[in-house]
């Protein structure tokens, strides 16, 4: 998946930051502007997929590796369930913001804040995750291709 | 968007179909800015154009990127899409117009969450307060289901790290071992 075209590697690196700073900008103005914790973190896989496409696989998983994407993958689920049993704690149902801080629109605002982000990082890892898996098969898997086909037509 | 999709159904070569669908994506991103639905405009764009894309371009390098032709139009298939079409249809003409203020759905809830979300929960964005606060389950669940996704991926692919193979190998063992059993019982 190595490309030596210069010009795509100067444009991603150009776009990447962008991107990342992008997907941030989508996660923690959701509650103002469009968007919220699954599209920030769409966004975010998006940045380092495109990185990976134009540096390649084994780059990548040096910078995040899959137990660190599969880490976030699941620390988001927890982060989410978390914040309704920490509500539950706080003598709330489960999943009501209200009782999180002083007042009920504090609270709102902080669950919020934080079940998004569990979203988002769940959503991230999740793609990150999936994006792994194919890429590794892919190049394990590509010198049997021309065999398989054959095996295929046959 | 109709062209898009007839050249999607025409196509043979599974890489433009690939890029097709992308496209058809973006202009389904298009059609929901036009509708006032930006966060859906949103998703729609960065999963169905972006990374669904990819992961297709992933599939078609672990498979292959022509279609296998078919013998001619099955006549069963035709009449089973005509009927459901239909169907459909007919299902749209008990629909209220678009944009109509007292259609069902505007009478529900949905005058609440405009009126009080703000004193209720906080954020100017309605679609963040009803998402996160109000509907707090449904969204738990829906996380619960990209993560399920990435673990389905993981278990039925193998896993994405070095080891990826053993795992599938021995996946691929035991299927023909089963073959061999049930060779035998009969």
């Amino acid at each position: 998946m190595m490309i030596e075209k210069t010009l795509l590697r100067v444009i991603a690196k150009l776009l990447i930051p962008l991107i990342l700073l992008f997907a941030l900008y989508v996660q923690f103005h959701g509650d103002f502007g469009p968007g919220g914790g699954f599209q920030a973190g769409v966004i975010f896989a998006v940045a380092f997929i495109l990185y990976a496409l134009i540096f390649g696989v084994r780059v990548a998983r040096q910078v995040i590796p899959a137990s660190v994407s599969r880490t976030l993958l699941s620390l988001g689920v927890l982060l989410f369930g978390g914040t309704g049993v920490w509500s539950m704690l706080a003598g709330g149902e489960f999943l009501n913001y209200n009782v999180l801080a002083s007042t009920p629109l504090a609270g709102q605002h902080l669950g919020i804040y934080v079940i998004e982000f569990g979203v988002g990082m769940t959503v991230a890892g999740a793609m990150i995750t999936i994006f792994y898996t194919f890429s590794g098969h892919v190049n394990a898997e590509l010198p049997f291709r021309k065999d398989r086909m054959k095996d295929g037509d046959a | 968007m109709a062209a898009t999709a007839y050249w999607l159904v025409r196509l043979r070569n599974l890489f433009a179909v690939v890029m097709l669908s992308g496209i058809y994506s973006l202009f389904a991103a298009a059609l929901y800015l036009v509708m006032d639905a930006v966060d859906v405009a949103f998703t729609e764009a960065a999963v169905g154009a972006g990374i669904s894309t990819v992961l297709m371009l992933g599939t078609l390098a672990m498979t292959t990127d022509k279609e296998k032709v078919h013998k001619g139009p099955s006549a069963l298939a035709l009449l089973l899409v005509i009927a459901t079409g239909g169907v459909l249809v007919y299902g749209t003409f008990d629909m209220p117009r678009y944009g109509d203020p007292n259609a069902p759905i505007h009478q529900h809830v949905a005058n609440r969450y405009i009126e009080k979300s703000g004193d209720e929960v906080g954020p100017p964005n309605i679609v963040t307060s009803v998402l996160a606060s109000y509907r707090g389950f449904d969204t738990l669940g829906e996380t619960a289901v990209v993560f399920t996704a990435a673990i389905g991926v993981l278990v039925i692919i193998g896993r994405s790290s070095g080891s990826a193979m053993p795992s599938s190998n021995t996946a691929r063992r035991r299927e023909n071992d089963d073959d061999v059993d049930e060779g035998r019982a009969p």
